[in-house]
């Protein structure tokens, strides 16, 4: 077999803010990088964070490194690795600055410092009050960032592969990584990305869920080559979600239409949140809100055919309010429900937003499996766990991530490639005939499942038995309903067997990623019997004994599942930071 | 009524695949309209709309948004009316 080999000292897949931030500390350091995408790098996801980017300047009030560490630490429910922490907090605000000179536009104090605003969950003194300490560019910070970025790598001449999908990572027999297969989507050519270090800078997996706010591009790529080479994949049980997306589409509604007086309703018409918060109602916590919905929805009063939503009704509310108040919440309904919330009420459920799971990783972004480093492997950004975000992520906490380990990576990648021996081994081939052969499957796959129903299933699956509020037995079931889908996927054909831009064989080696990441997710899920961060089940509920149904006893671990039987082991968070004292384990409440 | 041409021929075959690849953005608002549109009014284009909507591609994912949201007009006078179809698409 031969498939044509291309040798960089660097490759990096992924060309969201991850991605680019580490590729550009690789080529300013004059190394030959190159950095795949399967779409144009300023249009990959990161282009939809709008919120900022969190960095104790403390430019508008007093902030400090060692506050934000404990923000972060209290938000992650005492799962985050708080070595990670602290370096994440530290180094925030040299990467903001940094940033700033690359020529980002931030938005500005009257003095010329960066303008700060408060957000959730990031306070001073140790949890006092809330502090002004993310740093954004208007609405568009992603965006902002992604662009500055970009132009920065093109000056300091990174190789770009756009519209290459990379298919699976290459390692050698001791487990040394060597690079990526990857395929060309202009010719469907597949080609061996050869290198000294490898990064993944993939972002997460939301799509694996029935209503996600992910773009369609957010499959996993890396969690699936990852798990198909030996590594596994870290606390994919949790995921973040948000009460309100509109039912099938994911597109969100904020959480101001209840403030306006938006109430939830079930098939019967009844207001139900009065039966679960009867002083709050429908302004009761995200959390609280979120539970309600899906309790009704399993109890068989979710609404539409399926049953599998619930409605938001401001039909009581005066057309005028809702013309002048909730403008763009009337147009998301009209696009994406089909409804005008004047006239009927918009379906809606929890929608999944943010992984906080992935690929094991240091606060180096070197890959450790087993206390051990994986030669010659990196990851960093939404597909690598820190792990910094632990059980729950704290708002504009997720771009500092990328920034800081996106630098830390590539700062790691640069020594390591300094003592690799300057010509590349000889490569090891069993991957790389593993990777056409996958392909090769596709190809010639006759009488099999239909991609779209193979991930319709799965979504529904994931939606149905390990959404934001899991059940003992749904989780059970559920185990078994998603390895009947695996079944499926492994048989996907395609009836578009043509070489070019071939969106159908995209879209299929896409599905045999996020298969991947719904296997780890319900597993890992389902052997978690308490409640922490955003897992939350309802067999684990708060008591005397476990607040919030946290088990400290018994699951102060990070879980980890290898694709290899469906296997899980644990391992121990890592409570000691770098310089400071612990943070000790308490309460999380707000 | 003169016969009409299937203009989709007459635009290189490669370049309206990748033309449906790139109909995939980095915003979810985005993925939704346009998989709508490459679904439906997508298939009738004439060539010289389908040269108007390869450009529109081009543009940032959120300036993209703003317009077809009708919240800021297109300042490329000559893309508007490419943007108008694809609203159309959503009602």
């Amino acid at each position: 077999m031969t498939v044509p080999v291309r040798k960089f000292d660097a490759v990096i897949v992924g060309a969201g803010g991850a991605g680019l931030r580490a590729a550009l500390q690789l080529s300013e350091a004059g190394l030959k990088t190159a950095v795949l995408s399967k779409v144009f790098p300023t249009r990959s996801h990161t282009v939809a964070a709008q919120g900022g980017v969190s960095a104790s300047l403390g430019n508008s009030e007093p902030d400090h490194w060692h506050w934000h560490m404990y923000d972060t630490v209290k938000g992650s429910d005492w799962l985050g690795d708080q070595d990670a922490i602290e370096f994440m907090c530290r180094e925030a605000p040299n990467v903001v600055v940094e940033l700033e000179h690359y020529g980002m536009p931030f938005d500005r104090n009257a003095d010329g410092t960066i303008y700060q605003r408060p957000f959730g969950g990031h306070m001073s003194n140790f949890g006092e009050k809330p502090v002004r300490r993310a740093c954004a560019a208007a609405d568009r910070t992603g965006h902002a960032m992604l662009h500055a970025l970009y132009q920065r790598n093109v000056r300091a001449n990174t190789q770009f592969f756009v519209e290459w999908m990379a298919l699976d990572l290459v390692r050698d027999e001791q487990g040394n990584v060597q690079g990526v297969v990857a395929m060309e989507m202009e010719t469907s050519d597949v080609y061996v990305f050869q290198a000294k270090a490898t990064l993944f800078a993939t972002g997460g997996a939301g799509r694996i869920f029935a209503s996600s706010t992910n773009a369609f591009i957010n499959t996993g790529d890396g969690l699936g080559m990852a798990a198909r080479a030996g590594i596994p994949l870290e606390d994919m049980e949790f995921w973040q979600f948000h009460p309100t997306g509109v039912a099938g589409a994911g597109v969100l509604i904020t959480e101001g239409v209840r403030g306006e007086g938006g109430i939830l309703r079930n098939s019967n018409g009844e207001r139900f949140m009065e039966r679960y918060a009867p002083n709050a109602k429908d302004l009761a916590s995200r959390d609280v809100v979120s539970r309600a919905m899906v309790t009704e929805v399993n109890e068989g009063r979710g609404c539409g055919p399926n049953k599998d939503h619930v409605l938001l009704d401001i039909t009581h509310l005066d057309p005028e309010v809702i013309k002048s108040k909730l403008p763009g919440i009337r147009e998301i309904s009209i696009k994406f429900a089909g409804v005008d919330p004047i006239k009927a009420p918009i379906p809606v459920v929890p929608t999944c937003h943010y992984q906080m799971g992935g690929i094991p990783t240091n606060y180096k972004g070197e890959v450790v499996v087993d206390s051990k480093i994986v030669s010659g492997f990196y990851a960093a950004g939404e597909v690598a766990c820190a792990s910094v975000h632990g059980a729950n992520r704290l708002g504009t906490n997720s771009l500092l991530d990328l920034l800081v380990f996106g630098k830390s990576s590539g700062n790691s990648m640069i020594e390591f490639i300094k003592t690799a021996p300057h010509d590349l081994p000889t490569l090891a081939m069993a991957d790389v005939e593993r990777s056409v052969a996958r392909v090769e499957r596709l190809n010639k796959q006759t009488n099999g499942t239909q991609v779209n129903d193979a991930r319709a299933a799965m979504q529904r699956t994931m939606q149905n038995h390990c959404g934001v509020f899991r059940f003992k037995d749904m989780l059970k079931e559920g185990v078994q309903k998603i390895l009947e889908v695996e079944q499926m996927v492994k048989t996907t054909e395609i009836a578009d067997k043509s070489k070019t831009f071939n969106t159908a064989r995209l879209e299929a080696l896409e599905l045999e990623n996020l298969i991947e990441v719904a296997k780890a997710t319900m597993i890992s899920a389902e052997a978690r019997t308490e409640s922490r961060g955003a897992h939350v089940r309802d067999d684990a509920p708060d008591t005397e004994a476990h607040p919030n149904g946290r088990d400290d006893e018994n699951w102060l671990k990070h879980t980890l599942w290898h694709l290899e039987g469906n296997r899980l082991d644990y391992k121990a968070v890592n409570l000691k930071p770098l310089s400071v004292d612990t943070i000790a384990l308490k309460t999380r409440s707000y | 009524m003169p016969n009409v041409p299937d203009v989709n021929n007459m635009i290189d075959e490669v370049e309206l695949k990748r033309i449906l690849w790139r109909s995939r953005r980095g915003l979810l608002e985005l993925d939704l309209q346009l998989e709508r549109f490459v679904n439906g009014a997508f298939q009738g284009l004439s060539a010289a709309e389908l040269e108007d909507y390869r450009r529109l591609l081009l543009l940032p994912d959120q300036d993209f948004l703003e317009y077809l949201n009708g919240k800021a007009e297109c300042p490329d006078v000559t893309l508007r009316a490419i943007i108008e179809r694809i609203q159309a698409e959503q009602r």
